[in-house]
């Protein structure tokens, strides 16, 4: 499985040379070390067990970032092809989980609006007459359930950050009284990393990703959020990180994420 | 056919197209999604013998074979939290069936299918679970109800779910035994759908010559024949899906079933040429 050359000298070869610079950070490395940062922060509540849902490739690659940096941390990742964390079934997952075992997990949405609600059932009337995506899997419960939530789409657009979701999965926000352990900590998509305030229901930008402003972040939002005088840009991934991203944790996630594996640390499973 | 008749030992194991034929139009059908062991040679089975009006239940999402059965119009009503093909993208005739109004589609989340389904196991008519609350889920389920929880100080709502027994579970299993036993290792779910539905009917990949309950190693991953009625010999039987560690996810033909299935012509031909036609399929 690897080759003569350490993981890093192996990109850099099967890269042509003028490709180089601009293949140097691929997006996909600057989005995990962003939610590895999340991950990591010292003022959010502890993250000892993650659990990464399905077809998540650049969150689990962001917890395998904070593992292999050496923080000791606990992930179940719900898609390996071979094996899994669970001996009782899926419903183990949520049962942990309404235990308060589980401290952090990823959800997306086909559309995530200013006060972090999440649709993931479609748009239109529902059940998602208009456009059906597949469906809350258990997002009505993790969101609740989960000390932090980290929501992440790439797609930054107006279709995908809407003012008000059309159907409800699971609220960003409850009233006093419903059991609750957590909400969103932040929204990372592939222009910009927005900080979420629950006691205001609202979003704060963080950092704009290379490329991005204050402006283009919101000609591309269809929700209004608060916004910094100076807005700093994302963080490059350190070297460290991007070496660590290309080595170990590509070794890990080769089995589950073969496609992802070759498409950004341009790695190919053995046959 | 299957390879029953060639291998079966001295008692009878029924051929995957006669365990179709013991599933009524109408039934209510519980199925385990791609991860986790469906029959997709049931289903195939279910749509060659014309199957109508069935109630599926995806436990607690639904994949492949939901996706055949709902477009061969087997399927009246889809009871679950999610219908995906995974990396080959959305279900194209669940979205097709759903855009049309062809369909009556009962959402819920993972965990409260798990949780109706374990109150039908212990034999008690709801069980509770939290979250939900504020979800249009919940807005749409007449049959789930809020609560004050009894054993605080009130003001805490939460929601109870009725016991759930699907007339059938229909799922794969690697290793099926002269006792009506059938092993599946780690994939427990499929072991609380057989607790709580009415009748379990289940393909296995082959036959273990020994008692699956006797050997310390394998019971843990048992489903005891207590709760299955009979099982079918279908090799391959969960393919295109994965079978434990026993064969992988056939990517490339799930993705060509999910671009042939973008259209109902091409879902017809699809289906002529992998279901219909079950001598080709053997042969494959």
């Amino acid at each position: 499985m690897s080759g003569a050359l350490p993981p890093g000298e192996r990109l850099a070869a099967a890269i042509a040379p003028e490709e180089r610079l601009a293949a140097a950070i691929a997006p996909e490395e600057r989005l995990a070390a962003a939610l590895a940062r999340l991950i990591r922060d010292p003022s959010a509540p502890p993250a000892r067990h993650i659990a990464v849902g399905a077809a998540s490739p650049i969150p689990a690659a962001a917890c395998w970032l904070v593992r292999k940096g050496g923080q000791e941390v606990r992930l179940s990742l719900l898609h390996k092809r071979s094996g899994n964390p669970f001996t009782e079934g899926t419903r183990e997952l949520f049962d942990l989980t309404g235990q308060g075992r589980i401290d952090l997990f990823f959800l997306g949405g086909g559309q995530i609006d200013g006060q972090a609600n999440i649709n993931l059932v479609g748009t239109g009337e529902w059940p998602g007459r208009e456009v059906r995506f597949p469906g809350s899997f258990g997002s009505a419960f993790m969101y609740f359930m989960t000390p932090r939530t980290i929501l992440f789409r790439e797609e930054h657009s107006p279709r995908v950050l809407v003012e008000r979701v059309d159907n409800v999965s699971a609220p960003g926000v409850s009233p006093p009284g419903v059991f609750r352990r957590g909400t969103a900590q932040a929204l990372v998509t592939g222009r910009a990393v927005f900080r979420f305030d629950p006691a205001r229901a609202r979003f704060a930008l963080e950092s704009a990703h290379p490329g991005e402003d204050a402006a283009s972040i919101r000609a591309a939002a269809g929700f209004d959020y608060d916004e910094p005088a100076s807005l700093p840009v994302t963080p490059d991934p350190t070297p460290r990180e991007l070496a660590l991203l290309r080595g170990p944790v590509c070794d890990e996630m080769l089995e589950t994420y073969p496609e992802f594996c070759a498409r950004v640390f341009d790695r190919r499973a053995a046959a | 056919m299957t390879q029953a008749a060639e291998t079966a030992p001295a008692f009878e194991t029924p051929s995957v197209e006669a365990l179709a034929a013991r599933i009524p139009d109408g039934a209510m059908v519980a199925l385990p999604p791609d991860n986790s062991l469906p029959s997709v040679a049931l289903a195939k089975a279910l749509i060659r013998r014309g199957a109508r009006g069935l109630r599926l239940l995806g436990v607690p999402v639904s994949g492949f074979a939901t996706d055949l059965l709902i477009g061969a119009g087997c399927v009246a009503e889809l009871q679950t939290s999610a219908v995906s093909l995974g990396e080959a993208g959305f279900a194209p005739r669940f979205g097709a069936a759903v855009r049309e109004g062809r369909l009556v589609l009962r959402d819920a989340t993972c965990p409260a299918i798990h949780t109706m389904l374990q109150a039908a196991e212990k034999g008690v008519p709801f069980m509770p679970l939290r979250g939900i609350l504020g979800s249009d889920i919940l807005a749409h389920r007449p049959d789930w109800r809020v609560i004050d929880n009894p054993f605080a100080q009130g003001g805490d709502p939460i929601v109870l779910l009725p016991a759930l027994s699907p007339d059938f579970a229909l799922f794969h299993a690697v290793l099926g035994d002269r006792h009506g036993n059938v092993w599946l290792g780690r994939r427990r779910e499929c072991a609380t759908i057989a607790h709580a539905a009415r009748r379990t009917l289940v393909t296995v990949e082959r036959l273990h010559p020994g008692n699956l309950l006797e050997d310390e190693r394998l019971a843990p991953g048992t489903i005891s024949g207590t709760y299955v009625e009979a099982f079918a010999v279908a090799e391959r039987g969960a393919h295109p899906v994965a079978l434990l560690d026993e064969y992988g996810f056939d990517a490339a033909h799930v993705a060509a079933y999910a671009r042939a299935a973008r259209t109902e012509e091409g879902f017809r031909a699809w289906l002529a040429e992998h279901v219909l036609d079950a001598r080709l399929e053997a042969a494959e």
